[in-house]
């Protein structure tokens, strides 16, 4: 079988965020740059499903020239090839994206290389549009199940389970199809030390699509307001126990 | 997916731009929000007859939506930001090609048609203009508060029945109940007590246990936690996992990066037990005691214990 995984570039945020003063990015000069952590889990799943089903796999990404980078990374897990869509560092927005991705899943598909799974992260960590797999499945009249959990192949069908507040949904469809993963499907594995190296030299198929407006457009930026409020320090002087305790009572959870 | 935040905003813009607010119902209980509705300003409730609807099934859901904003000529289509709200919302946009704002806290209306939607889990804030014949979006949870009118509406409820083939429920989504464990869940504890990097291994959460044991609470996780093997994806607290909203979250060892803040931030009061005053999540917190986990946990856990044993009106630890 052959699967096909959709992947985003992201700075990796922490402890804060700061904008540009344009206030049109995040300030990334003093972050690093990860894959989105629900599409890592579907790199994962995309490398186990090729594990137990034999087959090829591999991972899509529309981004700058330096998401080549993630690409690599997702090589490094146990993917075999890597297509960037590249763009000149402008924000795409859902529509545009889908878009480009499904005229590159169409072109795949005239090469002779059909996919019986694509997989995407259920939204993205940065801009979350919550969108992009679904547009892709409609585009290609795919099944397409959002927000995957667990995920079983059989026969041409996958059983994908999902969570709800009071416990799972489940579904069966034919494949091939569209799924988009949530963290906590899998646990992704470290890349091992060949991995890196042969991820290394791999060659990336590059193509460069039209950007287009897809109709939703970033203004800019902005942090949210935050209400100040004040730290009481516990166990500054004496047993942190004793004050702690008194805090629950305080609280009324004792 | 009936959302009273949903109809307070839906409402607000349908008077911003004089237009009547309608509502669509699809599934089997739909029908029954009429009464709810009238509070809301609600005139019309458009009822999806189909009995194939009762189930859920996205594509479908999502073609009666669609159908219907054509068919009354909605110039905006609000839907909730939940799980099954967001992905229906998408299938609409996907089906109408039109885009969708997803996860809006604010709606102006005009020309532009702004929004304000939330990135990285509402840690960033993202102006944006929607530029379509019809404007599409979700609303994130907690955007506003509801607000039903004084005045009630007479709803008229209206049913339709959507042109739906056999491919719109090739996926139907069936519930699975779990059987209840007799745990506490992690969304639902009036105390959860999280672990970060800093509680250093796996067995460190044994204090933690010990801890939330005896408080009746549950014992959460950060993701550098998960990663590592040490607890669940299930115990994950955050952004992507589960988001609490506890009288009180105690993160021991945890720095505070936005994505977990994103999980914990209802939390009535955070107590944070960290080495590092200058950990992101001290300046975060109600309560913070400065110091090694798993020293303070063995004070408190002891403290708990002594002060259990002592009381008369409880019954002995
Ligand atoms: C795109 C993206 C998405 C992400 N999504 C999520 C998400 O959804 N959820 C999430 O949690 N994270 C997420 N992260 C990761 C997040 O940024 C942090 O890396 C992670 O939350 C850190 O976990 P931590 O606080 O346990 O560990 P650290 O950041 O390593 O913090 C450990 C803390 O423990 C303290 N400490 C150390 N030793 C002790 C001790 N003995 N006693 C007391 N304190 C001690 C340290 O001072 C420090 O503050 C995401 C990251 C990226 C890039």
């Amino acid at each position: 079988m052959n699967v096909l995984v959709g992947i985003k570039r992201v700075p990796a945020t922490a402890g804060q965020i700061t904008l540009t003063p344009d206030g049109q990015e995040i300030d990334t000069r003093y972050l690093g740059f990860t894959v989105s952590p629900h599409e890592e889990c579907a790199v994962e799943e995309a490398v186990r499903l090729i594990e137990k089903h034999g087959g090829s796999s591999t991972v899509l990404t529309l981004g700058p020239e330096a998401a080549i980078d993630q690409l690599r990374e997702a090589m490094a897990l146990g993917i075999e090839r890597a297509m960037l869509l590249e763009t000149d560092g402008r924000e795409w927005d859902p529509v545009a994206t889908a878009a480009a991705m499904v005229e590159a899943i169409e072109a795949e598909r005239a090469a002779g290389r059909t996919y019986d799974v694509v997989m995407f992260g259920n939204e993205s960590a940065d801009s979350a549009g919550y969108q992009v797999g679904v547009r892709v499945a409609d585009a290609l009249d795919l099944p397409c199940v959002t927000g995957i959990k667990a995920l079983e192949v059989t026969n041409g069908h996958a059983t994908v389970r999902r969570q709800t507040e009071s416990g799972w949904e489940v579904a069966d469809v034919p494949l091939p199809a569209v799924l988009t993963v949530k963290e906590g499907i899998n646990l992704p594995r470290y890349p091992s030390l060949p991995g890196r190296l042969k991820a290394k030299k791999k060659e990336i198929e590059r193509s460069t699509p039209q950007w287009q407006d897809g109709g939703l457009e970033k203004i800019r930026l902005k942090l949210p307001v935050q209400v100040g409020h004040t730290v009481e320090i516990l166990g500054k002087d004496g047993d942190p126990g004793v004050q702690v305790v008194e805090l629950f009572q305080r609280l009324r959870l004792l | 997916m009936l959302s009273l935040e949903v109809l307070t905003m839906a409402g607000r813009v349908a008077l911003d731009i004089g237009r009547p607010l309608e509502a669509v119902a699809i599934g089997s209980q739909g029908a029954g929000a009429a009464g709810i509705l009238s509070s809301y300003g609600v005139s019309t409730l458009h009822v999806a007859d189909d009995p194939r609807l009762a189930e859920y099934a996205p594509v479908a859901w999502a073609h009666a939506i669609a159908e219907l904003a054509d068919q009354v000529n909605a110039e905006i289509v609000i839907g909730t930001a939940s799980d099954r709200g967001g992905e229906v919302m998408a299938h609409v946009g996907a089906r109408m090609q039109v885009p969708l704002a997803a996860n809006c806290t604010e709606i102006a209306p005009g020309d532009p048609f702004i929004v304000i939607r939330q990135r990285w889990g509402g840690s960033l804030l993202e102006e944006a203009h929607i530029k379509a014949r019809v404007k599409l979006l979700t609303l994130a949870p907690h955007a506003l508060t509801a607000e039903a009118s004084p005045s009630r509406t007479d709803v008229t409820t209206r049913a339709f029945t959507p042109a739906l083939d056999d491919r719109d429920f090739r996926v139907r989504l069936v519930p699975q109940v779990e059987a209840d464990t007799g745990k506490i869940s992690l969304a639902q504890a009036r105390v959860v007590v999280g672990g970060g990097r800093g509680v250093g291994s796996a067995e460190g959460f044994a204090s933690l246990e010990e801890l939330a044991d005896l408080l009746g609470g549950a014992v959460g996780c950060s993701r550098a936690v998960t990663s590592l093997g040490w607890r669940p994806h299930s115990d994950q607290v955050d952004q992507t996992g589960t988001r609490i909203a506890p009288d009180l979250y105690i993160a021991c060892g945890i720095s505070g990066a936005i994505q977990h803040m994103v999980g914990c931030r209802a939390a009535k009061h955070i107590l944070a037990i960290n080495t590092d005053p200058a950990a992101p999540i001290v300046a975060q917190a109600d309560y913070a005691v400065i110091g090694d986990v798993q020293k303070v946990l063995t004070a408190v856990n002891a403290e708990i214990k002594r002060v259990k044993a002592g009381a008369p009106s409880r019954t002995p630890a």
